[in-house]
């Protein structure tokens, strides 16, 4: 037996068997006790739970929701509202980070100033504190009756209302594909076409199908709008109430101003080291070919540096979509809100964790999976030269 | 022939103004742009903050909520519902006093003089021991006072010094664990590490505070506040344990081959050549780490305790000061930012002064 002990190959099995073995062991264990536990409080395990109706609503939904539908309704109702104010947090981060970012770039001595001290603070102050200072500012403005009024907006203790156009959400949604398509269709042209085509030429091509994905939109709108109403819906005073337009609630805005700027911060860092990374050099050779500064930016400085960025990028919108859970805070209905009440009211605290786990892995799993297709897409192939 | 070379006249100070800021009309745009946002921010900022502020107590909420600025009233009404929570009033300067053990103890393992394993860990046990037994009281003639009873910023502070205390050693040993020879024991603990890096911090901690009772035997459940510091730690943990190895993995495979070659065990290894070298490298990550924790404490407010954040709600929440939220919120900002900005310029300095030593 002691000469068995002395082998090393027998003793690291005997190691490995008996780390992994603990830890299942520590697990399993947890879950047997958590489900005599739940039993003795007359839960059921299982998953059959989600099929039974919630019995409480949701402040925020995209999707139709009243207290009769069942718990996988609500699940995918928080997953999709993680992911939505995920995004609009991510491209407003993202669209802050860069602002910042190329002040702090700029040869300008003030404009860097601006932006370090910008950066400076806001990166200082943990992410949960701006949130509440937002939703305590936004829950503090006058009420409907009082409100702040500007372009058929109005500011309100209840949140912004803005007009809305009056079609179905299936027209709405593909009409907004179509106004993306119009962006970014333009974006793609002038990508792949070569520098040899004359300019007027790309330009028309450009504009041809910004203009075709426009209408498209426009005749969506036209063809999905509801019958008898006015096609924008101008939210209005009635009572002590408005009623009318898109109300955007104040949770919502809250942590989507607070992400975008304390994220900000952190992208703009991320967007100074991308444009740090690029070599002199690049910049000076493109200069002495006699390309013009603008082009030398688009040309050879962005390209090159979003290249060093994409992958630290990648990471901080993890964390971005992570951060989302912060609306348990303020009351945003996100996934972990979700969660969180489900185990409340039903109880099934395994499942729901379960679940909660399950979900965070997918996304995660699948924004680096986009990330790693985009960095593969762009990377730069061997040193051949590319027209 | 001679040769007379004439240096051009040293710039003025009005041409050397004009170079920086306004060489081409885009970069004399740009400055204006700039100067004017500045401008307008600090002057409203001054004008808020300072000018048309209310200092005083004496006037009472009335003639603090009519004046146009600041009220800083409500700081020097509240200040110490904010710093200590519910600690009992007689007794705050224990909280005052284990906060600024807190203090000297990070500002002390900030001196490279006491970054040895074994003194950096005294300083910790020295400055958590005294931390502990000041706050909780019980010995020395001291009032006990029972953990439910703490809050404001020592109970940030304390849960910030235990998550580090716990969660250091046991990202040192996940560190190790992943980068096992044995392929077992290296993939299970990288599964670990990388399902609770793929957590929201505060799903960890609901479940620890809300979801693990039911998990445990009885004897072992313990008090909430334990619970959700382990928790944290675990989360810490996942985290540094992933930048102790990157660390580790910038250390030469000669220095060990050469410890190996010289007939030192695995523990001397370990703690004479690998951990030394490796946590150098992962010194300024590491310092990182901290900041981000230190930020994410503010976190437990979720799962209800009354730490600095929910003490400030608490402070403009009730009665009299409830118009005052601004004020609350920019003091305990002014908190946060003294702190996590103190130590982040102290990390940026020592990735100075580290590169330094490698040109």
């Amino acid at each position: 037996m002691v000469s068995l002990l002395r082998n090393q190959k027998v003793r690291n099995a005997l190691l490995q068997v008996l780390y992994v073995g603990s830890l299942a062991a520590l697990v399993l264990a947890g879950i047997v006790i958590a489900r005599r536990n739940l039993a003795e409080q007359g839960i059921t395990s299982g998953f059959d739970f989600l099929y039974k109706s919630t019995g409480w609503d949701v402040n925020f939904s995209l999707l139709p929701a009243t207290a009769n539908d069942p718990y996988w309704w609500f699940f995918l109702i928080g997953i999709i509202n993680t992911l939505f104010l995920g995004s609009v947090g991510l491209v407003l981060a993202t669209l802050v980070g860069t602002i910042v970012g190329l002040a702090r770039t700029s040869s300008n001595e003030l404009a860097q100033l601006l932006g370090r001290t910008y950066v400076d603070i806001f990166r200082n102050i943990p992410l949960i504190l701006q949130v509440f200072f937002w939703y305590a500012i936004i829950t503090h403005l006058p009420t409907p009756r009082a409100a702040h009024e500007a372009l058929g907006m109005f500011l309100t203790s209840r949140g912004l209302y803005v007009p809305f156009p009056n079609v179905g959400g299936i027209a709405f949604a593909a009409a907004i594909l179509a106004v993306i398509a119009a962006i970014a269709l333009p974006i793609w042209i002038g990508r792949t076409s070569r520098l040899s085509q004359p300019f007027g030429e790309r330009l028309g091509i450009q504009l041809a199908a910004a203009a075709t994905a426009l209408t498209t939109a426009a005749v969506i709108l036209a063809l999905g709008r509801l019958p008898d109403l006015p096609l924008l819906d101008f939210p209005a005073l009635q009572g002590l109430n408005l009623k009318g337009g898109l109300r955007i609630p104040p949770e919502f805005s809250a942590l989507a101003i607070a992400i975008a700027i304390y994220g900000g911060s952190y992208i703009a860092e991320i967007v100074r080291g991308g444009f740090k990374a690029v070599g002199k050099g690049q910049m000076e050779a493109a200069l002495s070919l006699g390309l013009s500064p603008w082009r030398v930016f688009t040309l050879v400085r962005l390209p090159l540096a979003l290249r060093a960025m994409l992958p630290i990028l990648a990471n901080q919108y993890v964390w971005l979509m992570k951060a989302t859970t912060m609306g348990i805070a303020v009351g945003f209905t996100d996934f972990f809100m979700i969660v969180a009440l489900t185990i409340n009211h039903s109880g099934q605290t395994l499942e729901a964790i379960g679940i909660l786990m399950a979900g965070f892995l997918a996304i995660n799993l699948s924004l680096a999976a986009v990330f790693n297709r985009i960095n593969k897409a762009i990377a730069l192939k061997g040193n051949q030269l590319r027209g | 022939m001679e040769m007379v070379v004439v240096a051009p006249p040293a710039p003025g100070r009005l041409e050397n103004l004009k170079r920086r800021f306004f060489a081409t009309p885009l970069q004399a745009l740009l400055s204006l742009i700039s100067l004017a946002i500045m401008a307008f921010i600090v002057w409203k900022l001054l004008d808020w903050a300072v000018f048309s502020a209310v200092f005083t107590t004496s006037g009472g909420p009335e003639a603090c909520q009519a004046a146009a600025g600041a009220c800083w009233s409500v700081i020097a009404a509240r200040w110490r519902i904010i710093l200590f929570g519910l600690y009992p009033f007689e007794e705050q300067w224990r909280s005052a006093l284990a906060c600024v053990a807190v203090v000297v103890m990070t500002a002390l393992s900030c001196i490279p003089a006491f970054w040895t394993g074994r003194r950096i860990a005294l300083v910790w046990g020295a400055g958590t021991t005294l931390y502990y037994l000041l706050m909780k009281g019980g010995v020395l003639g001291l009032l006990y006072v029972g953990e439910e009873a703490w809050g404001g910023l020592a109970l940030t502070l304390f849960i910030f010094i235990t998550t580090c205390l716990i969660g250091f050693p046991l990202a040192i040993c996940l560190a190790l664990l992943r980068r096992s020879e044995l392929p077992w024991i290296s993939r299970t603990t990288g599964i670990v590490i990388d399902g609770v890096r793929s957590l929201p911090l505060i799903s960890i901690l609901f479940t620890f505070a809300i979801v693990l009772p039911f998990a445990l035997p009885q004897w072992l459940v313990g008090d909430k506040l334990y619970r959700v510091i382990f928790g944290s730690a675990l989360f810490f943990s996942a985290y540094q344990a992933e930048i102790v190895r990157g660390g580790m993995q910038g250390v030469p495979a000669g220095q060990e081959e050469a410890a190996m070659a010289l007939g030192m065990s695995y523990w001397q290894r370990i703690g004479r050549i690998l951990l030394p070298q490796a946590m150098r490298n992962a010194l300024p990550a590491t310092i990182n780490q901290f900041v981000i924790s230190f930020k994410e404490t503010s976190l437990v407010v979720i799962v209800g305790f009354f730490e600095i954040l929910a003490s400030g709600n608490a402070a403009y929440g009730t009665g009299e000061w409830r118009f005052a939220y601004v004020e609350v919120y920019a003091f305990i900002a002014f908190i946060y930012f003294v702190f996590v900005f103190s130590l982040s310029r102290y990390g940026a300095f020592l990735e100075r002064r580290m590169a330094v030593g490698e040109r």
